[in-house]
């Protein structure tokens, strides 16, 4: 059988990390197909096209895919379901918005965040904010499933797989979109890149948190931060790390100002070498740090950013 | 418009999970239990959207063991104006599934025919992050997902969404399932008074039987374990020491 695989799009572009580790995730289940929805799409689906492992390329272009908007999107993936045994993604937000209402659609269960595919059936996630690890096997005829990237290796390239168009979306009059608020950045992108810096709640405002930029402006880091500080106005809503925010796995992490409660510890415990910069030396983030300074992060940063 | 919000007992989130020895769950025996945290959050809207005459009615609804009737009534003291108790398992450790759940939501709407339903983004013990959506399909209505700001506003919801790139606004005709993010708002406590009170609000009991719903699982567990323990390493003395270390590793 064959699997369906959401891409992941944005703003016209391939999200080219989270699409080939996703490919490479049910690369083991079968002929893979992906996805591409949404008008202006063509340069993405073409990208797709290249990634070892994918024998073909659904590319719907209408207008009304647009945004992903769940309705709509949900509708088509149920109305290509019929040939596939599983249908999947990277478990971004967008995925996360519409493959829930897919597998209801299709009377089936979803599985959040998997993190290893063991066989057809039977798949890993994490629970409980990543304490546990539960393995579960499905009984139902079609699998739908969100992936989390950052245990997989990315496909290679060097493929060119056909690319078919697909039709129109169906007016469903539930959804509009009406804007995103994005913010342009030349930082690499959080749950690809290979340096994150995070700041806590120790950074104390949103002026202070131009040490944490620096510093990874230094590294070529991108910056993370922790839900106190997303909650206190210091970083935006998207650099939130954690059970409820982002997964990340980098080479480094570096962690400042942040006392490592689980639900932050969820999101960024898989990352190679973990740095903790914290004034309280009983901060539980030292437990999971290869590297802990204990220090005042207004004298410990700035330092630490000049002798890089 | 009446307003259902979905409230789910959880294991509270500041208690540290034990995995159990035989592999089959995470004990729950003797832990402290809570409302899922973004239930609180989708409580509080509900209440606000009353205060702000945009609500007539808050009905809450919990599905799985008899004890969520202390979460329902946590709910009602927050201001909730009456509660409905499904109950689905005998066992505290059987979780109902999302699937199973949305359908046994959809009776309820069925029933009660709210204008809108506003349920958590996720609960913190499945992390499954499903029931609204589902619900939502099943349903046939639109969907607002990882809410931070939403206006009620005629026939329509305008609903400000945590994306991964940042915001998103959209405009979901009601009825609609809303799930909320974290920065919605902030739970209100609940007083002694409304505490009190809130013993005397009706609660209704019913059985997942009673809406005709399979629960059983369609994920059957095969083990359940522990994750890899990660060493906690050194601490530096200095940055200096900290550059070379991180050198050293070939981190930087
Ligand atoms: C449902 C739910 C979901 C959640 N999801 C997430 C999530 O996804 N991500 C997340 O991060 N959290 C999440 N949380 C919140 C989590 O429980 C913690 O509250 C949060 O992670 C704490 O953030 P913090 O470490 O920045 O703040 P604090 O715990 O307040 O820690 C601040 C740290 O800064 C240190 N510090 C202060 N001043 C200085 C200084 N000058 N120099 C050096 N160090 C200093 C302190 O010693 C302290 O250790 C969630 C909670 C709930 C209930
Ligand atoms: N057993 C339940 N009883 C009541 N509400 C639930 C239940 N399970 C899930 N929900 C609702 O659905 C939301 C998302 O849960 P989940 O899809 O399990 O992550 C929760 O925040 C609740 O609002």
């Amino acid at each position: 059988m064959a699997v369906l695989l959401l891409a992941e799009v944005v703003n016209g572009q391939l999200a080219l990390d989270a699409v080939s580790k996703s490919v490479s995730a049910v690369a083991s289940l079968g002929d893979v197909h992906v996805l591409v929805a949404g008008q202006g799409g063509d340069a993405a689906a073409a990208e797709a096209a290249t990634l070892a492992g994918v024998s073909k390329v659904l590319f719907a272009g209408d207008h009304g895919f647009c945004h992903t908007l769940a309705e709509p999107v949900a509708a088509l993936i149920v109305s290509l379901s019929g040939g596939y045994s599983h249908i999947a993604a990277a478990a971004t937000s967008d995925a996360k918005n519409v493959l829930p209402r897919v597998a209801a659609l299709l009377d089936v269960m979803i599985l959040s965040d998997v993190t290893a595919v063991i066989d057809a059936d039977t798949f890993e996630r994490p629970i409980y904010a990543g304490n546990a690890i539960q393995t579960v096997k499905s009984s139902d005829s079609i699998k739908v499933f969100t992936i989390r990237t950052t245990s997989f290796e990315a496909a290679a390239g060097g493929n060119s797989a056909p690319v078919e168009a697909l039709g129109t979306a169906a007016e469903t009059g539930k959804s509009e979109w009406i804007e995103d608020k994005v913010a342009a950045s030349d930082r690499p992108e959080l749950t690809s890149a290979g340096i994150v810096v995070s700041g806590g709640r120790g950074v104390g405002s949103e002026e202070s948190f131009a040490l944490i930029e620096g510093l990874a402006d230094k590294l070529g880091a991108a910056v993370g931060a922790s839900r106190a500080a997303v909650d206190s106005g210091y970083a935006p809503n998207d650099w939130q790390v954690g059970q409820t925010g982002k997964v990340v796995a980098p080479q480094l992490y570096v962690a400042v100002g942040i006392s490592g409660a689980i639900q932050h510890l969820a999101g960024m415990k898989d990352s190679k070498i973990i740095v903790a910069i914290n004034k309280d030396e009983e901060a539980p983030i030292f437990q999971v740090a290869d590297f802990g300074l204990v220090a005042d992060l207004f004298d410990a940063v700035p330092e630490l950013t000049s002798k890089l | 418009m009446k307003v259902l919000v979905p409230v789910k007992r959880v294991i509270d989130y500041n208690v540290k999970v034990r995995v159990k020895a035989d592999g089959t769950g995470v004990d729950l025996a003797n832990v402290k239990m809570s409302m899922n945290p973004f239930d609180e959050i989708a409580v509080e809207e509900a209440i606000r959207l009353k205060e702000a005459g945009k609500a007539e009615e808050i009905v809450v609804v919990s599905i799985g063991v008899k004890q969520a009737q202390e979460t329902l009534r946590t709910a009602l003291a927050m201001g909730a104006d009456r509660a409905i108790l499904v109950t689905a398992a005998d066992d505290v450790h059987t979780d109902i599934e999302p699937l199973a759940v949305a359908k046994i939501l959809a009776k309820v709407v069925e029933e009660e025919q709210p204008g809108l339903v506003l349920c958590g983004k996720q609960a913190i013990d499945n992390d499954m992050n499903a029931t609204g959506q589902m619900l939502a399909a099943l349903l046939g209505w639109s969907q607002a997902t990882f809410a931070s700001k939403v206006e009620i506003d005629g026939g329509a919801a305008v609903v400000t969404r945590e994306v991964d790139g940042g915001l998103q606004t959209i405009k979901s005709a009601l009825p609609a399932v809303i799930s909320v993010d974290l920065r919605l708002n902030e739970p209100r406590y609940a007083s002694l008074p409304n505490i009190m009170k809130a013993k005397k609000k009706p609660l209704d009991e019913k059985t997942a039987a009673d809406y005709g719903v399979d629960v059983s699982p369609r994920l059957a567990i095969v083990k359940t374990s522990e994750p890899a323990v990660r060493q906690a390493g050194i601490k530096v003395g200095s940055v200096d020491e900290l550059v070379s270390k991180l050198k050293e590793v070939g981190a930087i």
